[in-house]
């Protein structure tokens, strides 16, 4: 007699492991294209986070009774490593790195009960912490894509301690920008050798190539569309109303190819368990975040702003939910806020 | 039983326990927060304020429980602020005459002791309702109790957020303790979160996690001391023989 399963016959392949092994498959153009254009640093940067986050991993699993191996394999610490790895400086030394790892993977994943019940994206976390705690590592030591650095210098800068020679590191270009419009027109910033021929030099091919991974992830149907349009639409909008003037404000084009944009809005606000769930709820946390993200880099003390708006808006990520849950079948209306508690 | 009545042995010891650790304000009561958290930056920031606490806690529990049976429920706690205050401007002066460096870094947070829920929570729940030398005992346990979280706090702040311990103990020991200074990590790069409020929080998280850990483990000894089977015992046996 044949064993009747009940339903769902079919299982969807998307497994945490599938899924997270597609997102790193995704971050691969865009890391090639940061390791390319502005020194060796990435990649030494990923192997450590990664080396470290597997540990931190296996060490809180092991202390909480958890699988280990189980966990291990659902690669979600690898993603928060890369994320944050990517989102790091390159020439920071060594344990800027380690400490930011531990952060994310022991306080902002395991303490608040692991895979899944975190509240706060742990990357972000991590970043924002490490950008509060060190505000002078985190602007100085951006690569510079003219000097090319040999493996062997770059090891020196990260692990001994070497201080890097004068224009070996600076400032990205957004911060430059935000800095000079102050003083100087448009034009006469971006006479500055770090913006390049086209937006930003090395970093508006890295968003590019990050754009292109994302895309990856929607065609896959790994992430929707709803959080990364939502966000640049956000973030275009405040531009649009307020940076009009290239010689006020930053540009929109510099908004968008000149930071950390298309690595927030495809891989850091998707993330599935600090975000909004519901997809009027996603439209609007991705707003808010692109929002944010044009608020902070324009009046906020910071140069980039992307993780204080993820974590301002994984605040507000609950909130969102209750009040945009999609009607449910067999109701003729959607239950809105609180009322059907009273 | 009348005021000058020393309290038992038995009724020392558990009001020293809850006061050092099973009611500790700090990590049981969760009560003076504000201060706790403010000004436990540093070692000598964090003994300066949980002495001046200590103090104040010791004499509002005195006073509170010598006039418990003249205030009446109904203005109790104005009363008891009014107490509290009037120890709260002696410590303050006294720091002032005597600390006035420290006195300028802790600032607000000295008046703020009025405050401090703790030590009202004391007077209404503790010496107003027992006669002096339990009060006074009271007071000084939970003000040890809050000044040794603090200080451990501080201790922890400082050590992660600048690599030295005990910077400036010269502000509170006078001169010869400027040299107690110690840097546990040269060229420390300051690790600002530390410094700043939110490490306050996390540190103080930590604390408490450590303390229910440690509460955690007694209780598990306590539970498998206690399941061990008596030897020698007498049971009753149906079958079989006694090997």
């Amino acid at each position: 007699m044949p064993v009747t399963l009940t339903s769902p016959h079919t299982t969807g392949a998307q497994t945490v492991g599938r899924v997270m092994a597609w997102v790193l498959a995704a971050l691969i153009p865009g890391a090639v294209v940061l390791i390319a254009s502005f020194s060796w640093g990435y990649g030494i940067n990923l192997v450590l986070a990664i080396a470290t986050a597997l540990l931190a991993e296996a060490l809180m699993l092991k202390l909480r009774g958890r699988p280990v191996g189980f966990f291990l394999k659902d690669l979600s610490a690898v993603v928060t490593a890369a994320l944050l790895a990517l989102a790091l400086p390159p020439l920071a030394p060594w344990w800027l790195t380690v400490l930011g790892v531990l952060v994310a993977i022991v306080f902002t994943k395991h303490l608040f009960g692991g895979l899944g019940h975190n509240p706060f994206n742990p990357a972000m976390v991590a970043y924002a912490l490490l950008l509060v705690s060190f505000p002078m590592l985190m602007t100085t030591r951006w690569a510079n894509p003219d000097l090319s650095l040999s493996i062997v210098e770059t090891l020196g800068i990260i692990f001994s301690g070497v201080q890097p020679i004068d224009g070996v590191t600076g400032a990205t270009p957004l911060d430059v920008y935000k800095t000079d419009v102050d003083r100087l027109v448009a034009a006469e910033i971006l006479q500055s050798p770090v913006f390049g021929n086209f937006v930003a030099k090395g970093w508006d091919i890295a968003n590019l190539a990050f754009l292109f991974g994302g895309v990856f992830l929607l065609y896959k149907r790994i992430i929707t569309w709803h959080i990364p349009v939502s966000l640049l639409a956000g973030l275009g909008l405040m531009a649009l109303l307020f940076s009009w003037d290239a010689d006020l404000r930053t540009p929109l084009s510099l908004h968008l190819l000149g930071g950390a944009t298309m690595l927030a809005a495809f891989f850091i606000a998707t993330d599935p368990v600090s975000a909004a769930t519901s997809n009027k709820g996603k439209l609007v946390y991705g707003f808010g975040i692109g929002v944010l993200i044009y608020l902070i880099r324009t009046w906020g003390n910071y140069p980039d702003a992307v993780a204080f708006a993820v974590l301002l808006m994984n605040f507000t990520a609950p909130f969102i939910d209750h009040y945009t849950r999609p009607r449910v079948y067999g109701q003729s209306k959607a239950v809105k806020g609180f009322k059907h508690d009273g | 039983m009348s005021d000058s009545s020393l309290p038992s042995r038995t009724e020392s010891a558990e009001i020293s326990r809850n006061g050092l650790w099973n009611n500790n304000a700090a990590l049981v009561q969760l009560l003076g927060l504000c201060p706790l958290l403010a000004v436990s930056g540093t070692v000598v920031n964090a003994l300066g304020l949980g002495l001046a606490t200590l103090v104040v806690l010791i004499g509002s529990n005195t006073a509170v429980s010598l006039i418990r049976n003249y205030v009446p429920d109904t203005v109790r706690l104005p009363t008891f602020v009014m107490i509290i205050a009037s120890f709260v401007t002696c410590a303050e002066l006294l720091m002032q005459a005597f600390t006035y460096e420290l006195y300028q870094i802790l600032g607000i947070f000295i008046p703020l002791i009025v405050t401090n829920c703790a030590i009202l929570g004391r007077a209404d729940s503790f010496a107003r309702k027992h006669p002096v030398l339990p009060a006074m005992l009271d007071g000084l346990m939970m003000g040890l109790g809050f000044l040794l979280v603090l200080v451990v706090l501080g201790a922890l702040r400082e050590m992660i957020g600048q690599g030295t311990l005990f910077t400036n103990m010269n502000l509170i020991f006078g001169p010869a303790a400027s040299h107690w200074e110690l840097t546990l990590f040269a060229d420390y790069p300051d690790f600002l979160f530390a410094v700043l409020p939110p490490g306050a929080f996390v540190g103080l998280g930590l604390l408490i996690a450590l303390k229910n850990w440690i509460d955690l483990g007694i209780k598990r000894r306590q539970e498998r001391l206690k399941e061990k089977p008596v030897a020698g015992s007498r049971r009753v046996r149906v079958t079989g023989t006694i090997s």
